[in-house]
């Protein structure tokens, strides 16, 4: 069985959010790492791989450091990684993002494909099954449990108040959430063999059946008006205090206010 | 993106989420927000509802502002499922050319908004909290036209600490998922009747029909904390789900309800539909009481806009205190039962 999983490299939300002149984000300047939903993702692949036999092959979309990334995911125990990058990829929203990967699928084989839900920087879960929309096979989102039965899949897809049990026909794409699993560390093994593996580059030219007016930020529809950081509403009233001088300060406020 | 003819696309529609057979309340508010946006346009507001035998919810959908209801039934949609409501919808959207598409950020709605508008080839902006009509770009620019009227979707991103607004000039429908519990839907009009299209594209299985095999439901007797006027939430500090006794005793004494954070439901102390947060329900109660909770920046983007805020927590430091109207520093397990106690005899002395 061949895998593909998707994975993308984040900034971490808490080293701060920085912005370009044209409103989109200044990835370069901040912390980088693997987005959590695709490293779920890449554990869910990996335990079908030690389960059932795989190959999983690992793709990432971004700038050149993004093999950051890759490199972790081969240290975890993939077995391939594709780094797509280009100048006219950059700036792209879901629509056009998902037209790339999915241009850059099309040059691999795969039984199953494995995104994260949603990534921490955009938090859109847009391009999972943006992507299985282009390829034009089935997605479950939101999984929760992944077992191969044959020529299909059977997922424990994840609804607010239920699951249903789905069994889709392969080739399929899921949307992992984080709750799927814990994902195994990197093996001091796999780091060593990482820092030497070879990572596929692939450019614009690369990528087949791909329209130049649905890359980059000129091929994407959704245009950023205005971006900033949130205005917070400040802190309030923080005191320390024993039990009952504390609940009787509570209540005090709470007459004062008529809040209860 | 290939050009299209935008003068075509008119009206404001909205999807009207039902499960079971009952709509689902993001529905109605999604109505409230389509009419204020259909104002501003001068056009009408359209709800879609597809399912297998819903027709019985078009006058509910009248009564919230629905002036025509284009219903789609078929018994292939009896159970959500990606393709066959995909196409239900991306149809709907080829034959009736709405300038603006709003759909629910719920579990159906953050995989049917991507697939359809994907299907019918336009942008789709993601888990917007605000939607107005206004100009894009905001200001005018030099060697750039100035489009009126467009949809300006504003969503936070970056877990909350960032807000963008987004428009989409170039395609229809402009698509936006819309946060659950955001948008205010309008008093039900008494009688209100809609025009009624029923509209059948015609189901046939493929590759991509799943099968569903199970549907289990998360037993539940609470109400849903989006509705609840008070919430006492609990997160991982609570320390055990025993524990969550004092919590329940605070709310019955407040007639609240009791929430949770996702620390909780991860630790499976709590069921899902009580969590609160970027991943679970986004509240604003008359107060909140986050206790035990930390406040990480996803907490905090689903609870914020409560009235009052009391945070209890034994960490000075937590973020929660940031957002806090009111914060206590110390033992949850001393201030809760005393405070429950104190909240008991205040009620009793105002009777």
């Amino acid at each position: 069985m061949k895998i593909v999983v998707c994975i993308k490299q984040v900034p971490d939300t808490k080293g701060g959010v920085q912005f370009n002149p044209d409103g989109t984000l200044n990835r370069a300047a901040m912390l980088a790492i693997m987005n959590p939903d695709d490293k779920a993702g890449l554990e869910a692949a990996l335990r079908l791989k030690d389960q059932y036999g795989a190959e999983v092959t690992v793709v990432t979309m971004g700038l050149p450091k993004a093999e950051d990334v890759l490199r972790e995911a081969l240290a975890m125990g993939a077995d391939k990684a594709i780094l797509v990058t280009d100048r006219v990829l950059g700036g792209a929203d879901t629509w056009a993002t998902s037209q790339t990967i999915a241009a850059a699928i099309r040059n691999l084989e795969y039984d199953l494909i494995i995104t994260g839900r949603q990534a921490i920087d955009g938090d859109t879960a847009q391009v999972g099954p943006q992507i299985s929309e282009h390829l034009n096979i089935p997605v479950i989102s939101y999984a929760q449990d992944i077992k191969i039965d044959g020529d299909y899949v059977i997922v424990q897809r994840q609804y607010e108040d239920r699951y249903h049990v789905l069994k889709a026909k392969i080739p399929c794409l899921i949307t992992a959430l984080s709750e799927l699993n814990e994902p195994r560390y990197m093996t001091p093994g796999g780091i060593w063999d990482a820092c030497d593996a070879e990572i596929t580059t692939w450019g614009r030219a690369d990528l087949k059946d791909l329209d130049d007016a649905n890359i980059g930020l000129k091929g994407s529809p959704t245009k950023i008006a205005k971006a900033s950081d949130k205005v917070r509403k400040g802190a309030g009233e923080k005191v320390t205090l024993d039990p009952d001088e504390a609940v009787a300060y509570l209540m005090s406020k709470f007459d004062e206010k008529h809040i209860i | 993106m290939n050009k299209m003819n935008l003068e075509e696309y008119k009206g404001v529609f909205v999807y009207a989420q039902q499960v079971d057979g009952e709509l689902s309340g993001i529905a109605l508010e999604l109505l409230g927000k389509a009419r204020d946006l259909a104002k501003d346009l001068d056009t009408n507001v359209t709800a879609v509802l597809v399912g297998a035998d819903v027709k019985g919810l078009c006058d509910k959908l009248a009564e919230y502002g629905a002036d025509r209801v284009i219903v789609v039934e078929d018994p292939e949609l009896k159970e959500y499922r990606t393709e066959p409501y995909t196409h239900a919808l991306a149809s709907v959207i080829n034959e009736y050319k709405p300038e603006i598409m709003l759909v629910g950020a719920t579990a159906i709605g953050r995989d049917l908004g991507p697939r359809v508008s994907a299907r019918v080839a336009t942008g789709l902006t993601a888990d917007c909290t605000m939607l107005e009509i206004g100009d894009f770009p905001l200001k005018p620019l030099p060697n750039q036209e100035q489009k009126h009227n467009q949809l300006l979707m504003t969503r936070p991103a970056f877990g909350g600490n960032t807000i963008a607004t987004i428009a989409c000039p170039d395609n229809r429908p402009q698509m936006a998922t819309v946060r659950p519990g955001v948008m205010q839907k309008i008093a039900p009009i008494a009688d209100a009747k809609a025009e009624i299209i029923e509209y059948n594209p015609g189901f046939t299985p493929n590759d991509n029909y799943v099968e569903i095999l199970d549907i289990v439901k998360s037993v539940s007797e609470t109400v849903d904390i989006m509705d609840a006027k008070i919430l006492v939430s609990g997160g991982r500090g609570v320390g055990s789900p025993e524990n969550f006794k004092i919590l329940e005793d605070l709310a019955e004494a407040l007639g609240g309800e009791v929430s949770c954070s996702r620390a909780v439901v991860d630790n499976g102390w709590k069921p899902k539909d009580l969590q609160v947060g970027q991943t679970g329900k986004t509240v604003r109660p008359q107060i909140y009481f986050a206790i035990g909770i930390s406040g990480a920046i996803q907490h905090v983007a689903g609870m914020e806009e409560s009235d009052v805020i009391v945070a209890i927590n034994k960490d000075e430091s937590a973020p929660i205190f940031d957002v806090a109207d009111y914060g206590l520093v110390g033992d949850l397990n001393k201030i809760v039962p005393k405070l429950t106690e104190a909240v008991k005899a205040y009620k009793a002395s105002k009777k």
